[in-house]
Formats: C-alpha cells, sequence, structure tokens
C-alpha cells in the first residue's frame, strides 16, 4: 500500500525515547516495590491487556499518510467528514417505541419539541418476528419492547404529523424490514412526499440477528436474498435512504468482546458487498455509499474510540482493495451508535446516567454520525419521558457544553489510542480472515462460530464479575442495600386487547380479495427471485398484515429455529 | 450400598419472542459447569414447547429467562401447563427483567425462585442444589 514513505518518529527521537524509557523503568520497579499494583494484569472489559505506559515506541511502525492521514481522506481513521462536528453535530436519535402507534407518535412529537432531531423506531417482539398481535406466538408481548404495528392504519397513526421529507426514521426492524419499509414508502406517497425525498436507515441486518440478536424469520441465505432486494430497490428508488445498518451493538450486547463486535460486524458487511454483486449485479460504488453501520458503545472509553477509528480503517481499505470501489463515498464507513446497554445495572440505577454520559463521550470522540443514549431506567422497563429526557440532554451537553465537538478527533495522535487502534484493527482482521476460510459468513454462521465465541466470551465476563477481577459499581462493588425507588412506565396489558380489536376492524373493512392477490404476487416473486419490493408496497396498501407477509416469506423460504448454541 | 444420587437435569428455556440470550446461555455453561445435565431449549419456545419438553425429557427443574416483558403471561403459564401435564413436581424458576411489584404475582403462580441481573452465578447453583432434588 503506498505510504509517505517517511516513519512516524526520526531515528533519533526514538533512541533518546529509549534512555528515558530505561530510566522511567528503573523508577517504576522501585516505587512498585513499595506501593504495589493494585492489581497484576490490568485490562479492557473486553479484556485486552493494557500496559502502563504508551511511548513512541508504540507508533514507530506507524506511516502517517498510510496509517493516519487526514479527515475525509483515505484510510479515513479521523473521520469521513472534513469538517467535522462544525457544520453539523451527529444526529440525535432516540431509540423509541411502545405500546400503541398512538403511543409512540406522542413520545417521537415530544422528543422532536425537545431538540431531537431524527427518529429512530422500537418495534414490538410480534412486529419484529413478523406476527400479527393475534398471533397465539404474542401473546402477552404487544407493546411491551416496543410499538405494536399489524397493518399500514397503524403506521399512518405512527407517523401522524411528522414531516416524512424533514425528518429522517430509522427503523429497528430485521426479519420483515422489507414490510415496514414498503409501509414507509406507502405513507410517504399518501402524504404526498416522493420516494426520493424521504430519508432514514433500515437496519435489516439478519447476519448479526443469527449471530447475536435471535430475531430470525427464515434461513440465512433467502434472508440475505431479501435484503439484497431492498438494497436493489433503494439504489434505484430511494436514493436518501441507508436500505442497511450493518449492526454490531446487539453482537456486543450478547457479550462479545470489543474486537469480536468490530470483526464480525464488518465481515458481515463484507457479506452483504458480495451478496449484492454478485446477485444483483450492482456495480460496487453504485449501492456501497447507502451502507451504514451502528455500533455499541461500552463502557471502558480508549477502547471504544480506538474501535470506532479501526473500524473506519478497516472499511475503508476493505472497500477500496478487496471490492475496487473507486468512488470515495464508498470507503467511508458512517455509523450510528447507541450507548450499552448491558453496562447499565438495575442496581443504584441513578448510576446509569453517569455510564451513559462517558460512553457517549466516547462515541463523539470516535467520530459517530448519530447517537442514542440510554435511559437510566431502561434495564429496568422501557424508559418514562423523564428519563429520556435527562439522556437526550446529555447529548446536548456534550454537543453544545464540552468542547469535544469543537475540533476533529482530539485522540488521533496518541501513543495509547493508536496503539490500541492498530491491535483492534490487527486482531479484527485475523478474524475476518479465519471466517473468509470457512467460507464466510453465512458459512461461519452454520458452524455456530461467532455464536460460540460471543458466548465464551459473555461467560469468561460473567466469572471475572463473581471473582470480583472486573468491577461494576453497585453490584459487585459500593453496593449498597438502600435502593433509591425510581418511577417505571408500565405497558398495560389492555394494549393487547386494543390492538388485536384494530386489527380486527382493518381486516373487516379492506378488500380481502385484493389483498389475496397482492400476496399470490409476493409469493410468485419470492419464487422467481424477483425483487419483492414492489409487490410489498402493493400488498400494505391493500392493508395485507405483517403476518399475512411474512407467511408468505415463511412458507416459500422455510423457517430458521434456533439450534441453542451454548 | 446406596446407588450413587443421580445429576440433576436441568432445562434452561426462552419461552416468547424474546431473543435476549445472553442470560440465558451464560446459566447454561455455568449449570454444565456445575454438573447438572443441561438441555438447552433456544430462543422462540412456546410454553406448550416448554412444558412438553421439559416432560419428555424428565428434567427436574426448568429455568425460564424472558426480557420483553412478557413473563406475566409466559411464566405461569408453563407451570401452569406442567401442573396440567401431571408434572407439577418439576420446579420452575426464573429470571430476567422482573421489576419487583411482579414477584408476588409469580411466587403465587407457582414460580419457585426468581434471580435478577447482578446475581452472582453461584448463588443460583447453590439454591438449586439446596433446593431441588433428583425426581424419582
Amino acid at each position: 500500500m503506498e505510504g509517505g514513505g517517511y516513519m512516524y518518529f526520526a531515528k533519533e527521537v526514538l533512541s533518546q525515547s529509549s534512555e528515558l524509557r530505561k530510566k522511567w523503568e528503573d523508577e517504576v520497579r522501585k516505587v512498585v516495590s513499595k506501593v504495589p499494583d493494585q492489581r497484576e494484569r490490568w485490562s479492557t472489559v473486553s479484556d485486552l491487556e493494557i500496559k502502563r505506559l504508551y511511548t513512541p515506541d508504540d507508533m514507530k511502525d506507524m506511516d502517517f499518510v498510510r496509517d493516519i492521514g487526514y479527515p475525509g481522506q483515505f484510510p479515513f481513521l479521523r473521520g469521513n467528514q472534513v469538517t467535522g462536528y462544525r457544520g453539523r453535530y451527529w444526529t440525535f436519535r432516540m431509540f423509541s417505541g411502545m405500546g400503541s402507534a398512538e403511543d409512540t407518535n406522542r413520545r417521537w412529537h415530544m422528543l422532536l419539541r425537545e431538540g431531537q432531531t431524527g427518529l429512530s423506531t422500537a418495534f414490538d417482539f410480534p412486529t419484529l418476528m413478523g406476527y400479527d398481535t393475534d398471533s397465539p406466538k404474542a401473546r402477552g408481548e404487544c407493546g411491551k419492547c416496543g410499538v405494536a404495528i399489524d397493518t399500514l392504519e397503524d403506521f399512518l397513526q405512527l407517523v401522524d404529523g411528522i414531516p416524512l421529507d424533514k425528518v429522517t426514521t430509522s427503523m429497528t426492524i430485521n426479519p420483515p424490514a422489507s414490510v415496514l419499509w414498503a409501509m414507509y414508502c406507502a405513507a410517504a406517497e399518501m402524504k404526498g412526499v416522493p420516494l426520493t425525498q424521504i430519508g432514514g436507515t433500515i437496519q435489516n441486518d439478519m447476519l448479526k440477528e443469527f449471530i447475536a440478536q435471535k430475531t430470525f424469520m427464515c434461513p440465512p441465505e433467502p434472508s440475505v436474498k431479501l435484503i439484497s432486494d431492498t438494497v436493489e430497490f433503494g439504489t434505484k428508488y430511494v436514493p436518501r435512504w441507508n436500505t442497511i445498518s450493518i449492526s454490531g451493538y446487539h453482537i456486543r450486547e450478547a457479550g462479545s468482546t470489543a474486537v469480536q463486535e468490530l470483526a464480525f460486524t464488518l465481515r458481515d458487511g463484507m457479506e452483504y458487498v458480495e451478496d449484492v454483486i454478485n446477485r444483483k449485479g450492482l456495480n460496487v460504488d453504485e449501492f456501497a455509499p447507502r451502507l451504514s453501520f451502528f455500533f455499541n458503545s461500552h463502557i471502558d472509553f480508549f477502547e471504544e474510540i480506538a474501535k470506532m477509528r479501526a473500524a473506519r480503517r478497516i472499511w475503508a481499505k476493505a472497500m477500496r482493495d478487496r471490492y475496487n470501489a473507486r468512488d470515495q463515498r464508498s470507503w467511508w464507513m458512517r455509523f450510528h451508535t447507541q450507548t450499552a446497554g448491558c453496562s447499565l445495572t438495575a442496581q443504584q440505577p441513578y448510576n446509569n446516567v453517569v455510564r451513559t454520559a462517558v460512553e457517549a463521550l466516547a462515541a463523539v470522540l470516535g467520530g459517530t454520525q448519530s447517537l442514542h443514549t440510554n435511559s437510566l431506567d431502561e434495564v429496568l422497563c422501557l424508559p418514562s419521558d423523564s428519563a429520556v429526557q435527562i439522556a437526550l440532554r446529555t447529548q446536548q451537553i456534550i454537543a453544545e457544553e464540552t468542547g469535544a465537538a469543537s475540533t476533529i478527533d482530539p485522540l488521533g495522535g496518541s501513543y495509547f489510542i493508536e496503539a490500541l487502534t492498530n491491535e483492534m484493527e490487527e486482531q479484527a482482521w485475523d478474524y475476518i480472515n479465519k471466517i473468509d476460510e470457512m467460507g464466510g459468513m453465512v458459512a461461519a454462521i452454520e458452524k455456530g462460530f461467532p455464536q460460540l465465541e460471543i458466548s465464551d466470551a459473555a461467560y469468561k465476563f460473567q466469572r471475572q464479575i463473581d471473582a470480583g477481577e472486573k468491577i461494576m459499581v453497585g453490584v459487585n462493588k459500593y453496593v449498597t442495600d438502600e435502593e433509591l425507588p425510581i418511577p417505571l412506565l408500565e405497558i398495560d396489558d389492555k394494549v393487547e386487547e386494543d390492538q388485536i380489536a384494530r386489527l380486527n376492524a382493518v381486516r373487516r373493512k379492506r378488500d380481502n380479495k385484493a389483498v389475496k392477490k397482492s400476496l399470490e404476487d409476493i409469493k410468485k416473486a419470492c419464487k422467481t427471485g424477483e425483487n419483492v419490493m414492489p409487490y410489498c408496497i402493493e400488498a400494505v396498501k391493500n392493508l395485507a398484515s405483517v403476518q399475512e407477509i411474512c407467511d408468505v416469506y415463511r412458507e416459500v423460504y422455510g423457517e430458521y429455529r434456533d439450534p441453542g448454541l451454548y | 450400598m446406596k446407588m450413587s444420587e443421580r445429576k440433576l437435569r436441568v432445562m434452561v428455556a426462552k419461552p416468547g419472542l424474546d431473543g435476549h440470550d445472553r442470560g440465558a446461555r451464560v446459566l447454561a455453561r455455568c449449570f454444565r459447569d456445575a454438573g447438572f445435565e443441561v438441555i438447552y431449549t433456544g430462543c422462540h419456545q412456546t410454553p406448550a414447547q416448554i412444558a412438553s419438553s421439559a416432560i419428555q425429557e424428565d428434567v427436574d427443574l426448568v429455568g425460564l429467562s424472558c426480557l420483553s416483558g412478557a413473563h406475566r403471561y409466559l411464566f405461569p403459564q408453563v407451570v401452569k401447563l406442567l401442573q396440567e401435564s401431571g408434572a407439577g413436581d418439576i420446579t420452575v424458576i426464573g429470571g430476567g427483567i422482573i421489576p419487583d411489584q411482579d414477584f408476588q404475582k409469580l411466587y403465587d403462580a407457582g414460580i419457585k425462585a426468581i434471580f435478577v441481573p447482578g446475581t452472582p452465578l453461584d448463588v443460583i447453583v447453590d439454591w438449586i442444589k439446596k433446593n431441588v432434588k433428583p425426581l424419582e
């Protein structure tokens, strides 16, 4: 790879550094003999070992032009945007959804009033899994973990009063992404907004579902086919839409290390790129600029910053050198970040505000384009209005008060950050190469490889917590019996009854013949390999339900069952 | 000479549509390391599926994990179905995101113990060793 041809430090600097190091090491030995270190080994939350000090030695093999460079220039280590956050901050995008479409719409309007700049939708489990609220499998779940959507009528209620040509909306929807996106497209058309003007993201990343989040419907191969359909449709007709958000968040929440999150997510991304090129015959530069990513920001501050920086550099290299992308926008890794739900504690929940603030700051220093900050009560229930407000304000304080957004990649050039970034990149490539050798990510998933790697890491971490080797304040240290009670948001079980009544009313009033015809059209498209998107839009306009369309997918492609690996 | 007591057979089960299985997977490993025979159902089991495999697999204990908020319906349903099939002697415990105010309701429904995040693994293992004996 081309470089500037000069090493980061002159030989003379390194030799001076080496002399000073010897002196310092002698001092360290003396002090440690009197005041021993509190523990023998210091490591990140992912158990990556950390040295006492980083020095020019740790950057001695770096080439400034090749490895670091400038923002907006290859390898994008320091960010995609040439002006950083000065033109605009990251998008304040709070993930929200609960109860009925009406309840969620109310929350959305509150968030927009409070200065949120983008929307993000949490759906309930039946919607996520492609079941209607009245399915026996959906009993007890309606509206509990997000908003319940059965038909376009619910969806129209959800986006009521939202200017779809101005606000971008993200939808965390995976197996039925094509269906819910079809609803968004249909809703836009009905509101007179052309598809070329709507913007947003569908998560639509099934590989990480098999790996981590376990919200799946059809087997991996046809799941990837449905994703390529949406990528192709977006490329042609909805150019401002991110048709996939390749997600590490859930991988991390399932217990992975930061390096595993980095490696598995980027390898998933490569799998999608390859499928779209091979299946759809698109040129990589036609669709790659609309691929987006989603990372976790965990509690280990520097490890997260290094991870995000490494992610940009790995992706740029992969897109340029592995897939021969020529458009610079194809090299960009644009990503959303969410602070780590799994770092929060039910014990002493107010401490979660502090954790979230630290994690959010890491995401900003890592150069995120969009951010969700968890609410202090999210470990117990869906967030209450007041808890959400604190979480949103946390981002606004970081943006407006701390100065963290004033300069680009402020930690760039730090011995520690650069060394950690390099180390994580190297370890990630090891994983990526290993998965390549297995025949790609679908093959690796079928072998259970990423799933078991994550299980190992999760179990190890839990054991470290139980042994007191890793600390969670309020859980295994600084424990108190007195808990300050916090108000909890409860989703009324009546939401389910009301939603079923609503669904039945829709079924009675719609043209059932038209529904049947549009479902048959989808089935035909599934069988011939045609793009399902136009048929989905037609079907949702005819008020076909989420489950009715997903049942077609399940019928044609089969159903995936959790192999129950641990 | 008394036959040595057979190993405890425990089932870790994920009822409902919830895919948050980190806790369930960690527990399955922990139970295995504790010397139990472990059956892990994987995600997305209906209460009926759980009850019937618990009976088929002859388990002594079922540990339910739910983080979606649907435990109020799903946990009691599993106990009810076990009882209806004459397997009410199988101990059922639960865990996940369970708010304090739901505990009593679940105990009343026959859930014998509830473990929430932050519980050390050994506490759960010890509870099982103390309270569950291999069924005849």
